[in-house]
């Protein structure tokens, strides 16, 4: 049987999800189930002094309305409001009391028999606020950032700006050329195509079920419990299929709340479900304010690196990622010195978005380059295999493997770079000027620590259960490969249960870890049957495998055969039902390797075409070439998938997307697919993805996960093509027409 | 979104009665706007007379050589009806720059002329906004204003009409015909919208009792020089930052006759007789284009985030001529700009 991993399987769950039958959070029915509404706050700072909910409560079908003065018990104290992911602060409290720190926040909930009366009444509801003054714009705040605090724990390490390195103040007064330039990205809302809901379900012993849109059922669980006041056992969360969540379904979001407090409050099951312009007050990916100063010697090596970065977050917490170290750790560069600092406004806090930090450092870093590249006269791709570094420049370690070169090779290759007119303006097609431009991408290859548990049948069959979410990234798909092939079954033989707070523990799903994490912990729980399965088989008379070692011999077909001869062997079956054995169950927690001595990432090379209409400024991104590395993968169809995702979201981030918010109101104004634009099909052309091999031995089966890495570079390299089409640098995102209109700079 | 009656009217007859006789009330057709604003409380409707089955939904020829559009033909039925495609291209072509197939195959006729201005704010019930709510302030003066007008406006309101179709109707000089409790009547297509002025909640000249039952394009199509030019922030299902309807009859070397509207700059789609005028008689060539374009955009003025219109729409405005007058009508399934 020829091994599922690293083939193109389509996704175990596709006929249900195209079919409408695989069920989501909104989708769930219970008998009595009431519909609910909410009402979000319509100023961004203040009190609520006065909340009328006569007239709600007046229309026919409406069972209640919950505000903060009459709703159930809630938890009193921050820790309660916690959650796995949750930064440093004070968490929102949904419907807690009459203070309003954003715009949009829940201030009420209309329950009712039907959607209608619920959506309705939920128009009648009014509130009266004293209003306090407002800041919303990180422009009014850059210059008074809060300082990013240096790290205690190593989370915080993580997060916070590296050490400095050398001297980069002397270093870049010494540079033959020297780039500075400031990089400019808005709020950006994640925008899955699923809303945000959750059913709450009264069981008849009275414990919730909630079937909730997230990315870790586990952390929502853990949350609602300490929130409510209940017990463990008295909460499930499941969560099956998601819709889409790209970081906002990371931490557990109001809409759980809201929900399983209605359910409280009425002894009833009760559905919640955001609107689209809802959605706008969940998370986001923080605006972005960087200055970035390259130095480098004339022969094109690096000599120094700065890294300045503002970023948004709320009054209340301070959300903050790695933004700026993605620079020194790039590029050979023996100075390196980072700075971040916070703008604190009147908003929500801010979350991670795909590749969060990443996506938005790197875009400054890999202009810059391009800047350089430019001013130097050396090729773009030639200088960055001039700075490359084969050791992690933060730490001076190895990579447990990097092939990032190849990607440069390879990608500029598919991408017929080497016929590139490095002038800009040089390349027309009929009104349009051509550019090409290209940038590197860099992501962590994460593991963290999972329980999975399989159950064996007697029948062939196995029952592979982790609480992981499948985002729509396809674990589900990838579980299934890997326990076939570690068991010795066909796809079909394995079934996977995933999404439900009740299965073996699993992180949160996000920063690209799960893939590896799941599948090496499959791949021990399958070892621990493995060997179960020899035990058993050497029980039997006249055993062809007894005397075996465990590591001698391999699950092949339903068989147990000998890896030094494949005569010996013994059906799995057949083993089992010798010792009366109807299943086999282990239930093992894998812990990442440590490995500190070596940098763990993924790596890509993003090569894009744009032409521009010359008079009109019009942008089409015509052609991109992405080549990931990214260890083994296992599987190319839902992998390519992620990349073809990745890429067109870099479209949408360096030409199209925009939160735009009224500061004067502290409001987002384009909180709909109308209005906030993603890139449509008629964006969306000749997109290349290249895997690079890449073999790595930080984990068995050699995998470093591929959700993030996509969209890291993608906005550079088109920011950088539309330089090259028209000698014009945007370093404002995104690149809209009316910023090239006039002469170029 | 709020409760509301529902009547379905069997004849234009009935749905007029319905209208005069229901304060409050709305006509609802292919229902992709006035659903959207229900579900905005920006619209809320006592009742809605469902005049989508009304038998208002052919294309027939007109004894003077011209077409009579129902106004229940829907959008994409019109874009590709043979004759509109063969006589009056530009109009499929500004059909074909809207919205998207999907809403396009629910749109009707009458529901486009009558759709609303897409400010975010008169979205918003949350904010202020004249248009909404009279007197209340107009928050897009001083505000997110980037697909707001440069043509036209009113201290009251900057507000655009959004539609493509219209456009192309009012470089064609379409009449529209109309029925109310007082009988019928044809308006002429520049009379139909309005400039807020003082009243920017008054979107149209239409009576409050009356339907549109249909559009009548006159006998001449400019079938072979002709363009919709629209230049927005992404590739498709996107509305107009501005956009241009062309249509010239051109003999010997030189334009007989111009015709040339904006969308996304106005109240309204924008005509401007001295630019036509100052076409008209000239040699088409790129000179006489930009000072036609120059003329049109004279008098515009800009509010901050739109400010480039001005530029926008005087290139767009060259470049649609030029694209017209030699015969490369703008593709609407080819993105790349001709
Ligand atoms: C996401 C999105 C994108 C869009 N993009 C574009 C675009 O790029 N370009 C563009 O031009 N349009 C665009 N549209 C708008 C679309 O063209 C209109 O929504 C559509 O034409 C309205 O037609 P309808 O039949 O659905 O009208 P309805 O929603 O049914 O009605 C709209 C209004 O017209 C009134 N009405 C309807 N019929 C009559 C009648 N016969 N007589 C009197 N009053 C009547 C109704 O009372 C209502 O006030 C877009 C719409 C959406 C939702
Ligand atoms: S421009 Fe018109 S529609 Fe927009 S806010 Fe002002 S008054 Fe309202």
């Amino acid at each position: 049987m020829a091994p599922y991993i690293g083939t193109a399987t389509s996704r175990v769950d596709g006929l249900a999800k195209v079919t409408g039958t695989a069920k989501y959070a909104a989708e769930y029915n219970a008998p009595g189930l009431a519909h609910a509404s909410m009402v979000g706050a319509t100023i961004a700072k203040g009190r609520i002094t006065r909340i009328d909910t006569t007239a709600a409560l007046r229309v026919d079908g409406v069972i209640t309305v919950l505000t903060h003065e009459n709703r159930p018990p809630l938890a009193d104290n921050d820790q309660a409001y916690n959650d796995d992911v949750a930064p440093e602060g004070t968490p929102f409290r949904p419907l807690y009391d009459g203070r309003i720190i954003f715009n949009g926040q829940p201030i009420a909930l209309v329950v009712a028999n039907t959607l209608e009366a619920a959506r309705f009444a939920a128009s009648l509801v009014r509130a009266d606020y004293l209003t306090e003054p407002h800041v919303t714009d990180i422009h009014t705040k850059r210059d008074r950032g809060l300082a990013v605090k240096d790290p205690i724990t190593p989370l915080d390490a993580l997060f916070a700006p590296p050490k400095q390195r050398g001297a980069p103040g002397p270093a870049l007064d010494g540079a033959d050329v020297r780039h500075d330039g400031e990089y400019y990205v808005p709020i950006e809302h994640h925008n899955p195509m699923e809303p945000f809901a959750s059913t709450a379900v009264v069981e008849s012993d009275g414990r919730l079920t909630i079937y909730d849109k997230t990315q870790g059922v586990q952390n929502v669980q853990r949350y609602l419990c300490s929130v409510l006041g209940l017990k463990q056992d008295d909460v499930r969360v499941i969560s099956t299929f998601v819709g889409g969540a790209f970081g906002v379904g990371l931490r557990p979001q109001f809409q759980a709340v809201l929900a399983a407090l209605a359910a409280r409050a009425l002894g009833r099951s009760v559905r919640v479900v955001l609107t689209r312009q809802q959605m706008y007050v969940l998370g986001y990916r923080p605006a972005m304010i960087q200055r970035i100063v390259v130095g480098a010697n004339a022969n094109g090596t690096l000599n120094a690196i700065t890294h300045d970065a503002v970023t948004v977050t709320s009054q209340h917490e301070n959300y903050y990622r790695q933004e700026t170290g993605w620079s020194g750790l790039l590029y050979s560069c023996a100075n390196a010195k980072y700075a971040h600092r916070l703008a604190k406004l009147d908003l929500p806090t801010a979350c991670d978005m795909r590749g969060p930090s990443a996506a938005t450092g790197v875009y400054a870093l890999e202009c810059a380059m391009d800047e350089l590249a430019a001013a130097l006269k050396i090729d773009p791709v030639e200088l960055r295999l001039r700075c490359y570094s084969d050791r992690d420049q933060h730490d001076n370690r190895p990579y447990s493997s990097k092939a990032l070169r190849e990607c440069y090779h390879q990608g500029a290759e598919a991408f017929g770079w080497h016929t590139r007119n490095p002038e800009p303006r040089a390349m027309r097609d009929g009104s349009e000027l051509v550019g090409w431009g290209m940038a590197s991408g860099v992501w962590d290859a994460f593991q963290a620590a999972i329980t999975v548990r399989i159950r064996l049948s007697a029948n062939g069959h196995a029952e592979v259960a982790c609480a992981t979410s499948d985002i729509g990234t396809g674990t589900a798909t990838v579980m299934t490969q890997v326990a076939a092939d570690m068991l010795g079954l066909p796809l079909d033989s394995v079934s996977v249960l995933l999404g439900d707070s009740t299965l073996p523990a699993s992180p949160v799903e996000g920063g690209s870890w799960i893939a590896a994490s799941v599948s090496n912990g499959i791949a021990a729980t399958a070892d621990a049957i493995r060997k179960e399965l020899l035990r058993l088989a050497a029980l039997m008379p006249d055993s062809s495998l007894s005397g075996t070692e465990a590591d001698d011999v391999g699950l092949v077909d339903g068989m147990l055969v000998s890896r030094r001869d494949n005569a010996r062997a013994v059906s799995i079956a057949d083993a089992m039902r010798h010792s009366a054995v109807d299943q086999i169950e282990r239930e093992i927690t894998t812990n990442p390797i440590e490995d500190a001595a070596r940098a763990h990432n993924t790596h890509s090379a993003v090569f894009a075409e744009v032409k521009v209409d010359e008079q009109l400024g019009v942008i089409r991104v015509t052609r991109v070439v992405s080549a990931i590395a990214a260890g083994r993968i296992v599987n190319t169809k839902t992998a390519t998938s992620q990349i073809l995702g990745g890429v067109v979201w870099g479209i949408g981030m360096a030409l199209h997307e925009e939160t735009a918010i009224d500061h004067r109101f502290g409001r987002v104004m384009n909180a709909n697919f109308a209005e906030y634009h993603v890139p449509v099909h008629a964006d969306v052309h000749n997109i290349k993805v290249i895997f690079v091999d890449e073999a790595d031995d930080s984990n068995p089966l050699g995998i470093k996960g591929v959700g993030e890495i996509g969209i890291v570079g993608v906005a550079a390299a088109i920011a950088n093509a539309v330089h090259h089409a028209t000698g014009k640098r945007v370093r404002d995102l995104p690149i809209t027409l009316d910023k090239l209109l006039g002469k170029p700079s | 979104m709020i409760n509301f009656q529902y009547a379905r009217a069997v004849s234009v007859s009935e749905a007029v009665r319905l209208m005069a006789g229901t304060p409050g009330a709305k006509f609802i057709a292919g229902g992709t706007n006035l659903v959207d604003l229900m579900k905005m409380d920006v619209e809320r409707p006592t009742a809605l007379i469902d005049v989508s089955r009304l038998p208002l939904d052919t294309v027939e020829e007109t004894p003077g050589g011209g077409l009579h559009i129902g106004a229940l033909v829907r959008n994409s039925d019109l874009a590709y009806h043979p004759l509109v495609e063969r006589r009056y291209p530009v109009l499929s072509s500004a059909l074909l720059a809207g919205a998207s197939q999907q809403l396009r195959n629910m749109a009707s006729i009458g529901g486009n002329l009558l759709q609303r201005t897409r400010c975010a704010y008169f979205y918003d019930v949350a904010t202020p906004c004249n248009k909404r709510e009279a007197g209340s302030g107009c928050s897009a003066l001083g505000g997110l204003n980037r697909m707001n007008a440069i043509l036209g406006t009113s201290d009251n309101c900057i507000a655009v009409h959004p539609s493509d179709m219209c456009v192309a109707l009012a470089a064609l000089e379409a009449k529209v015909h109309v029925t109310g409790t007082r009988g019928e009547r044809v308006i002429a297509f520049a009379d139909f919208h309005r400039l807020p002025e003082a009243e920017p909640q008054r979107d149209n000249n239409l009576a409050a009792d009356e339907l549109v039952t249909g559009i009548e394009l006159p006998q001449r199509g400019f079938e072979t020089h002709y363009s919709y030019l629209k230049i927005r922030d992404r590739s498709s299902y996107a509305f107009a930052l501005v956009s241009v309807a062309v249509c010239l009859e051109l003999g010997g070397g030189r334009i007989r006759e111009a015709r040339l509207a904006l969308g996304g700059v106005a109240h309204k789609p924008w005509r401007d007789a001295g630019a036509e005028a100052a076409l008209s008689g000239q040699s088409a060539n790129e000179a006489t284009f930009m000072r036609a374009a120059a003329l049109v955009l004279s008098k515009a003025k800009g509010f901050g985030h739109n400010t480039f219109k001005i530029d926008l729409a005087r290139r767009a405005v060259v470049r649609a001529l030029s694209q017209a007058a030699g015969g490369t009508p703008q593709s609407q399934s080819n993105k790349k700009i001709a």
